[in-house]
């Protein structure tokens, strides 16, 4: 009993006042300083995102701040992504950016729903009907999702190259599921792991079939940590950089490889324009991290470290 | 063994969902039927309508008996077909010279192995990507550290604040790379701008090994430090209350308390946290590829295979250097597994 009552009080955390959430909001501004200039960059035209000293504020703060230190915000940016209007007033040209974007939300979309299905009947069969050498068959798969890209592209390459999947849909989708499963795997078995088997053992000597267990006393335990899985397989899919690059083409590239070809040159990087590329692309990012703060740990880890 | 397949006559005649011999034999003599008197479009369906009831058949048969095979086999094929499959392929055309480019094959035995290994090129890119390691995470490691002390109490706005910091984390590897070209551009880079204040000499960051290095590690170290912070922020808040406590209560000054008391709970969590960023660090590619693209000797192992493999058409050569990197891989995850696994059996 006295090691109960120890580990209650465990978990309540030490409590700190303003003070701390004052010298805390500082570092974390700090810290959080890189992606601030970027959203703010990407609100400023051209000129504005070179100028020297660097213009960090927007003009309402005229009153407060010398003249030279702001700029006015516009949303020219945001509009350029999408189509490339000229100050000569030539018609507005498509910069493929939606097709990028979509590209970008159906590729990792499909690949992530397809893992989380496969995903988690392997993971209930991994946590409730262990094969012989089930440590080593997870080891295995946890293997594949940590080796360097690198090394697992250059077959893959060779392989669609054969099969003609190199720049396909279904190609990049196939190969971001299996880029997906170790990892929903792996988290699914942690969060199955956790669940109290009482409730199964009852429902199967009550005559439940497995099928039963699974979808009526399982599954809905676990919707949340479903969700959550499904959440950093769309980020971890949605970031990937190498396997998109060699392995999509024209039609079928997504948003990362074609910022990093906005970077391309040294001379004439419209940065106000990638910053607004960017800024779209964090978005799901930062709403992701905000309601996912509780399983981020589990997440980052493969669900190796719940807590 | 086969206690439970159809055994006896009367059990191969029972029509059941699971009795794939009765499917199987049905196929046997209904196929060649329809080949011969159906057009062959029609055979082909039939042929396939019969395949899948064997398998379906095979499938239910093996359901009670083999359920978590069948459960995980979905799983296993598809990573069987993309991974392992086509990582046997490339460990097979290490043992050959073979370029994607070229259409010919010769077998070269473990000469590419015998290459690689007396290579000074390999060498130096695995010195600078070990350098690379060892500076990135020993910086996330402190700064990780100090982060996690900061938010190790709880106060008001903790949770909002705390989003702030886990967000480099969350970005992509190509996003915060573009950021970072865009901080220490030589002409209005906010790095720049600032080594101006002290210098009239225009500020190059990676234009020396040293600043590209430098580079390059803040940028993965300011990405990764978060990682770092949520798994020993895990640990300091599983500190028992009750023993800090009693250490005020017996004056124990602070320094010692931390390293008798905080540390003990930590230490697991922050050699996870070690090997996970060494792993990863190791692999480091994409950061090094959108700042400096292997300029200034930063071309680590990986952008090394990348360029030996993808630009220069040397798929065989490559396939033997990434077998160097895929058996560290496994090394460190093997032991980065016996560590996570103890920790989670003692909790």
């Amino acid at each position: 009993m006295r090691w109960v009552a120890a580990k209650n009080r465990a978990k309540e955390v030490d409590r700190a006042g303003w003070g701390r959430t004052i010298a805390a909001a500082v570092v974390s501004l700090i810290y959080f300083f890189p992606v601030l200039v970027i959203i703010i960059t990407a609100f400023k035209k051209h000129t504005d995102a070179l100028a020297v000293p660097a213009k960090l504020i927007p003009d309402a703060f005229d009153w407060l701040v010398p003249d030279y230190l702001t700029f006015s915000p516009t949303t020219e940016n945001f509009v350029n992504v999408f189509s490339r209007s000229f100050s000569t007033g030539a018609a507005a040209q498509d910069t493929g950016f939606d097709l990028f974007f979509f590209n970008s939300i159906f590729i990792a979309g499909f690949s992530v729903l397809l893992a989380l299905v496969i995903g988690t009947i392997a993971a209930f069969g991994f946590s409730r009907y262990p094969l012989k050498g089930n440590d080593t068959y997870l080891f295995v798969i946890l293997t594949t999702r940590m080796l360097p890209a690198i090394v697992v592209i250059i077959p893959v390459m060779l392989m669609f190259r054969v099969t003609g999947l190199a720049g396909t849909y279904t190609g990049i989708i196939l190969l971001y599921t299996a880029f997906n499963l170790p990892f929903t795997i792996w988290m699914m078995k942690s969060f199955f792991d956790e669940l109290s088997r009482d409730v199964e053992d009852a429902a199967r000597i009550d005559g439940s079939s497995d099928r039963r267990v699974f979808f009526k006393i399982c599954m809905p335990q676990v919707v949340a940590g479903l969700a959550a899985t499904a959440v950093f397989g769309l980020i971890l899919t949605w970031n990937e950089f190498l396997f998109a690059l060699l392995l999509t083409g024209v039609e079928t590239r997504t948003v990362p490889v074609a910022m990093s070809q906005t970077i391309g040159g040294d001379i004439g990087v419209r940065w106000g324009l990638l910053a607004a590329i960017e800024t779209l692309f964090l978005i799901p990012v930062i709403l992701v991290t905000f309601f996912l703060q509780n399983q981020l740990l589990r997440g980052v880890t493969f669900g190796t470290v719940k807590r | 063994m086969t206690s439970n397949s159809p055994s006896s006559g009367d059990k191969l005649l029972t029509l059941r969902w699971d009795n794939w011999l009765l499917a199987l034999l049905a196929g046997i003599i209904a196929v060649p039927i329809a080949t011969l008197l159906l057009p062959g479009f029609l055979a082909v369906v039939v042929a396939g309508i019969f395949i899948a009831l064997v398998v379906i058949t095979a499938i239910v048969n093996a359901w009670s008996r083999h359920i978590g095979g069948l459960l995980v086999a979905p799983a296993i094929a598809v990573l069987v077909v993309m991974n392992i499959f086509p990582l046997l392929w490339s460990l097979g055309l290490s043992f050959y010279s073979y370029r994607a480019d070229r259409q010919t094959l010769r077998f070269l035995g473990t000469r590419n192995y015998e290459r690689l290994i007396t290579d000074p090129v390999v060498w130096d890119r695995l010195t600078t990507t070990a350098y690379l390691v060892v500076l990135t995470v020993a910086v996330q490691m402190v700064i990780g550290f100090l982060l996690a002390l900061l938010f190790s109490k709880q106060f008001p706005l903790r949770r909002y604040l705390l989003i702030l910091v886990l967000t480099p984390m969350m970005l992509s590897y190509v996003a915060v790379g573009a950021f970072f070209r865009y901080y220490y551009d030589p002409t209005f880079g906010l790095v720049s701008q600032i080594a101006n204040l002290f210098t009239t000499e225009p500020f190059v960051l990676i234009s020396s090994t040293a600043g590209a290095f430098a580079a390059i590690v803040i940028a993965d170290a300011w990405m990764w430090a978060p990682f770092v912070m949520l798994l020993v922020l895990a640990g300091l808040v599983s500190v028992p209350k009750h023993l800090y406590e009693a250490a005020s209560v017996d004056r124990v000054p602070g320094w010692r308390r931390f390293w008798w008391i905080t540390f003990p709970y930590v230490k697991g969590l922050l050699l996870l946290a070690l090997l996970f960023r060494t792993i990863e660090a190791f692999k480091l590619f994409d950061v090094v590829f959108i700042l400096t693209d292997g300029g200034q000797s930063t071309e680590t192992i990986a952008l090394y295979v990348y360029r030996q493999a993808i630009q220069f058409n040397k798929t065989s050569y490559s396939s033997s250097l990434s077998y160097i990197l895929l058996f560290t891989v496994i090394v460190l995850t093997n032991l980065y597994l016996y560590l996570a696994n103890r920790r989670s059996k003692e909790a």
